[in-house]
């Protein structure tokens, strides 16, 4: 058990965990120490060295809304968000706590009084716009693997298909996703009418829009993938005459299931990032537009508040990615090969 | 020319890069008779590996044709199993797995998963793999990657089983041991084969016929020896023995005159 928590661990980059799981266990405390030092004592210096630069550095700039801020004051401002959505939380409950009060004694009164819970429209929080960014990046992360797995598969696979699509990936690739944001706003608001709509029209415009983004490196490197197949493997299914579907689940996909992943990381990586320049640009909900609001708004805590948002896109980008990585690890069939 | 698998006038050119054309294959014919154990030998690049593929279907020729059991071959297909150079198994299936690909699109019709499972087994025992039932490919060794590779060839029942230098990339030790598993499972099956090889001892130890080709480009069938030892053969036995030290200094004197005289084909 512990050595596969270890284990897990090691592979997602964390090694100093594991350096401080052996030192409680005692096994030998000299070689962890220094292993801790290396892996843990290492960054950990770097990190103090930049906080103290940037503390250093913010202090000589003054802006309209005040001087940057340093660590401290964006320590400050994490704790005022916190608080904020604690407190928007409690009043959320409260709400529906009335409700419900009221609820009841209308029932008491009338058992068959017809009762409603209305839902609480307060304004979503800092969390509220971190779930939000998540949920939108996955949506459009999702779709884009969903088409560009098989379209790759199929590029890879047939020289014809490779041929006709070249020329329109190589035309779209380079585009950056936010010229498409009006042009996607504006099909979508044409398409994607209906009264009651599964998902709000903000969250379908930035998903597509990360959609558009993602799609391009897991296209190209499925495509990279299938057709550098080993040729004897290849012969292998054509002298056992393998039915297309087994060629493609036995051979194809876990011989090119490397390089989709690297393509899927890299796509994850890019919707991330074009996701809050989308919601920025378009105002839709989301970390994005958080940015932009603390922006417009330019209190003295402003850029404090960004610089929160900064480093909370910068970790979970982090976080991401790692994810993907034990991912690609588990689904890996060569334990051996390394990836980073 | 009559027999179980027939190579008729077959002529192979390859298009080279700059437009021309390459002649590797000049009026091939071969006869194989069902159960006949023929060896190719001759030096690197005559057109080898271009006949076995020509004859699995994974190459078609220029002219001329396949005819296996009295039907022409056209394209590749399990009654004509190949054992490749390198093994070709799947790396991210263990052996057991590799050979039920095999079995499983071969007898799909025509066995039970139980009977499926204990042909699987079957064909492992007769290569000495089934401790290895679990492994991938890359937790095994070179001899026992190539073992799961003729099993699996084995496993799809073939007609011809087609064999292009099995042993090449193994130590002498590993491929003597092969060798003998070939020779005890070709004694209990009657396999038809063809096999490429580079070793002129393991062309004698186990053929009844081994085919000289000449040097390319345009390579043709220089010679064809027949190997008239009794079986079962035992390589330290044979050693000392005159007949076998006749065949092997044939083929020898056949390779060195060619190589000799590169354009004497
Ligand atoms: N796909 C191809 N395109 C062009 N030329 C080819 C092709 N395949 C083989 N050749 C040429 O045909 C000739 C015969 O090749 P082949 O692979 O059959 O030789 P071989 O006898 O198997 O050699 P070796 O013993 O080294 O494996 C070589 O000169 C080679 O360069
Ligand atoms: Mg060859």
């Amino acid at each position: 058990m512990a050595a596969r928590v270890m284990n897990l661990f090691e592979s997602i980059g964390f090694s100093w965990l594991v350096s401080i799981m052996k030192l409680f266990t005692l096994q030998n405390p000299k070689e962890q120490v220094e292993n801790l030092i290396r892996t843990l004592g290492v960054p950990l210096f770097a990190f103090a060295v930049f906080l103290g630069a940037w503390h250093i550095g913010a202090s000589q700039i003054e802006t309209s809304l005040g001087k940057v801020p340093g660590p401290a004051q964006v320590w400050e401002q994490a704790g005022a968000l916190w608080d904020e959505h604690k407190a928007e939380r409690e009043k959320e409950a409260a709400f529906y706590e009335r409700q419900h009060e009221r609820n009841a004694l209308k029932l008491e009164k009338n058992p068959n009084a017809e009762v409603r819970i209305r839902d609480y429209t307060g304004k979503p929080t800092y969390f509220d716009q971190i779930v939000t960014s998540l949920q939108t990046v996955f949506a459009g992360f999702l779709l884009a693997s969903l088409i560009a797995i098989p379209l790759g598969i199929v590029c890879g696979l047939s020289q014809i298909m490779y041929t006709a699509m070249n020329p329109i990936i190589q035309l779209f690739k380079p585009v950056s996703p936010l010229a498409w944001l009006p042009i996607v706003t504006l099909v979508v608001s044409a398409l994607y009418t209906s009264d009651d709509p599964l998902f709000a029209k903000s969250f379908v415009n930035s998903a597509i829009t990360v959609t558009l983004c993602c799609l391009w490196p897991t296209l190209i490197n499925t495509i990279v993938g299938v057709s550098s197949i080993d040729n004897d493997l290849v012969n292998v299914s054509k002298v056992l005459r393998l039915p297309w579907h087994t060629k493609i689940v036995k051979i194809v996909l876990p011989s090119a299931l490397p390089m989709i992943f690297t393509g899927l990381r890299l796509s994850l990586g890019v919707g991330w990032m074009v996701l809050i320049a989308a919601e920025m640009l378009a105002q839709n909900p989301g970390l994005g537009k958080f940015v932009w609001d603390e922006f417009q708004n330019g209190s003295s805590q402003s850029l404090g508040r960004i610089m929160v948002a900064v480093i909370t896109i910068g970790f979970i980008g982090f976080i991401l990615d790692r994810l993907m990585l034990s991912l690609q690890k588990s689904f890996a069939w060569d334990k051996d090969a390394i990836v980073r | 020319m009559q027999g179980y698998l027939t190579i008729e006038q077959v002529h192979m050119d390859f298009n080279t890069p700059n437009g021309g054309t390459f002649k590797a294959l000049d009026n091939v014919n071969l006869a194989l008779e069902k159960g006949d154990f023929v060896s190719l030998i001759g030096h690197s690049g005559c057109g080898k590996s271009t006949v076995l593929n020509i004859v699995a279907g994974l190459l078609t020729a220029t002219q001329g044709t396949v005819l296996l059991d009295g039907k022409e071959v056209n394209e590749p297909g399990p009654e004509r199993a190949v054992v490749f150079q390198n093994h070709s198994l799947l790396p991210w299936l263990t052996t057991y797995q590799n050979v039920e690909l095999a079995v499983k699109q071969v007898f799909k019709r025509s066995m039970g998963k139980k009977e499926m499972d204990e042909w699987i087994k079957h064909n492992l025992h007769l290569v000495h793999m089934d401790h290895a039932m679990d492994k991938r490919p890359g937790e095994i060794s070179g001899g026992m990657k190539q073992r799961v590779g003729i099993a699996r060839a084995l496993a799809m029942r073939p007609k011809v089983l087609l064999m292009d230098e099995p042993f090449g990339a193994l130590d002498a030790l590993t491929r003597a041991h092969l060798q003998d598993s070939v020779m005890e499972i070709q004694a209990d099956l009657n396999n038809t084969v063809i096999m490429i090889t580079h070793d002129v001892d393991e062309a004698v130890l186990l053929s009844d016929r081994i085919v000289m080709m000449t040097n390319g480009p345009a390579a043709t069938i220089g010679e064809i020896l027949e190997i008239d030892l009794p079986r079962p053969r035992n390589r330290l036995e044979l050693a000392d023995d005159s007949q076998y030290n006749h065949y092997r200094a044939e083929v020898l004197r056949f390779l060195h005159e060619r190589h000799a005289k590169p354009d004497a084909a």
